[in-house]
């Protein structure tokens, strides 16, 4: 089957790579002993991490185990208990713009009055601040980020003419357009059919491979290898994390669905 | 031609139809926000829920524009802000709070007018009386619309981020909740310029229904601001003339104009009308039709 997302553009734009002066490869996002509660009741605890950038990371767990808490709490929507988060040496939530939060898909709303366009130039409105205006430079960056996502047809179209697979590539150029170096994905592929789920997971390479961190949760067990290279198993504390060819097994999966989720009563290593 | 040019011999006409055009294109540039934001609720709770403030801003101050907005203040966030509390101290939900919170003060206001110094007309409060306005209630009016389209215009980029999702704005560095304030703060702003014109509760209409019409017609968020001042300032304006014709109470005249050219979109409108949905229906048959030949 030909693949209709080969990113060419993506790495031929120099506009598109993050800051060229930090190289990818010695980024890692860092957690430390995070622990993240809703009144007081941990949600997540003690999570230890260490991320490099360039990796297609699925962050896997059943219902309840956290995984939402956690990219919010990466991302800064939540303030750890304890803990911390870093990324490149800068505290999570200090560094806005870092890292790009994709919220799931029912959670958009979709009727609102945005073309593809106008979601991806949002993504500029950090560096520009209110005042100043687009910059010939800042138009190049949006048009580069739709070409990437092959977005550049259906630029002018309201968001929710889309498909489900162009939906998430829209909010993708957007997080692109933001310079975004860690992107958090809750359930990209939830609801895509299997040619637009295929053509997502090759995107979602691509832009790990241009040395950005993709993390995203995920429930189907079944295609993670085809899709990630690294896994994170959560149940409310870490299970496990390491390359998908050797995390990825009976024993862990086994572990992390098959136990309720840790609560705090009980602590094991 | 006399009878369009009569209108506006008479001085009070003259005003009135500078206070619609004004109220109506500041109420409707901020409809955009209370359509999106989903806040047409939250409106209708807070305008009655300034009778109160007002009532007692008389009492104290006296009647002046600025201890009517001061009380008028006071009171729309007691109740805003009682609502939030309510429901997150209790198991009762937000809009039930604010229900209770809302006919509780507007009773309030209604047993405290009944103190008040000066005998206000609760007539004039619901429906206001635009033919009454006076030079200063035209300066407070012009006042209100400069500082409600400055800053949001001046805010548009947050506002835009924060309409669309609130927390992703907040993790792009929006202080959301600040600008939900705000956002509140100008709505009993523009609902006390609106008092006068159309009173309270048809101020509703005009803060709600210019952006509704445009949502229907128009994909692009600029035109649903500018679009929605332009239609509340047209809709104001013409529903005055026509009350002022046909001899007919001004403030509902202007809103049942606003309903009409709702009614006009969400039957007509070329997009998102009732009438294309109805006839567009062939479509889902014809592409199936398409991929089923392809696989022959």
């Amino acid at each position: 089957m030909e693949c209709p997302i080969h990113l060419r553009n993506l790495a031929a734009s120099p506009s598109l790579n993050f800051n060229p002066s930090f190289s990818p490869v010695h980024h890692h996002l860092q957690i430390q002993d995070l622990t993240v509660s809703y009144n007081r009741v941990p949600a997540l605890h003690h999570i230890n991490l260490d991320i490099a950038c360039g990796h297609c990371v699925a962050l896997l767990g059943p219902n309840g185990a956290g995984k939402t808490t956690f990219f919010k709490a990466v991302v800064g929507l939540l303030k750890p208990e304890s803990g911390s988060v870093s990324f490149h040496g800068h505290e999570a939530g200090r560094k806005i713009g870092a890292a790009a939060y994709l919220p799931q898909r029912e959670n958009v709303d979709w009727d609102f009055p945005l073309t593809v366009r106008g979601l991806v130039e949002t993504g500029c409105y950090l560096r520009l601040g209110i005042w100043r205006k687009f910059s010939a430079e800042e138009h190049r960056n949006v048009d580069a980020a739709l070409a990437a996502m092959h977005l550049e047809d259906l630029a002018d179209r309201q968001i929710s003419a889309l498909s489900g697979g162009q939906q998430q590539r829209a909010f993708l150029a957007r997080s692109l357009a933001q310079n975004a170096h860690v992107f958090l994905l809750d359930e990209p592929f939830a609801g895509l059919d299997k040619k637009s789920q295929e053509s997502l997971g090759e995107t979602l390479k691509q832009i790990a491979r241009n040395g950005n961190l993709i993390i995203a949760s995920h429930h189907d067990l079944r295609n993670v290898p085809d899709f990630f290279d690294r896994v994170i198993f959560l149940n409310g504390e870490l299970v496990a994390q390491g390359d998908t060819a050797s995390t990825f097994t009976g024993e862990n999966i086994a572990k992390t669905f098959s136990t309720p989720a840790f609560s705090g009563t009980r602590r094991e290593n | 031609m006399n009878w369009l040019t009569e209108p506006f011999h008479h001085e009070f006409m003259q005003r009135a139809f500078l206070a619609c055009a004004l109220i109506g294109f500041t109420n409707g540039f901020l409809s955009a926000f209370i359509v999106l934001r989903r806040l047409a609720l939250m409106a209708d709770a807070l305008s009655h829920a300034l009778l109160p403030g007002l009532a007692v801003g008389v009492m104290l101050f006296g009647l002046t524009p600025l201890s009517l907005f001061s009380g008028a203040l006071v009171a729309a966030l007691l109740v805003g802000l009682g609502a939030e509390l309510i429901s997150r101290s209790s198991r009762v939900k937000e809009e039930t709070a604010l229900a209770i919170l809302y006919t509780v003060a507007f009773s309030a206001g209604i047993v405290l007018l009944s103190f008040a110094p000066v005998r206000v007309e609760l007539h004039e409060y619901l429906f206001g009386n635009i033919l009454g306005v006076s030079n200063a209630d035209l300066w407070t009016t012009y006042g209100i619309s400069f500082v409600t389209i400055t800053t949001l215009v001046v805010l548009q980029r947050p506002l835009f981020l924060m309409l669309f999702d609130p927390s992703v704005a907040a993790t792009q560095g929006v202080k959301v909740g600040l600008l939900n304030y705000v956002l509140i703060t100008l709505l009993v702003l523009s609902m006390i310029s609106s008092l006068q014109a159309v009173g309270v509760i048809l101020a509703l209409g005009l803060l709600v229904a210019p952006a509704a019409t445009v949502y229907l017609l128009s994909d692009s968020c600029a035109a649903l601001f500018w679009g929605g001042g332009l239609v509340g300032a047209f809709g104001s304006c013409a529903g005055l003339l026509i009350s002022y014709w046909l001899n007919l109470p001004a403030g509902a005249c202007i809103v049942l104009l606003l309903g009409l050219m709702f009614s006009v979109a969400y039957i007509f409108s070329p997009r998102y009308g009732i009438l294309r949905h109805f006839f567009n229906r062939g479509h889902l048959h014809r592409e199936s039709l398409e991929r089923w030949e392809k696989k022959l």
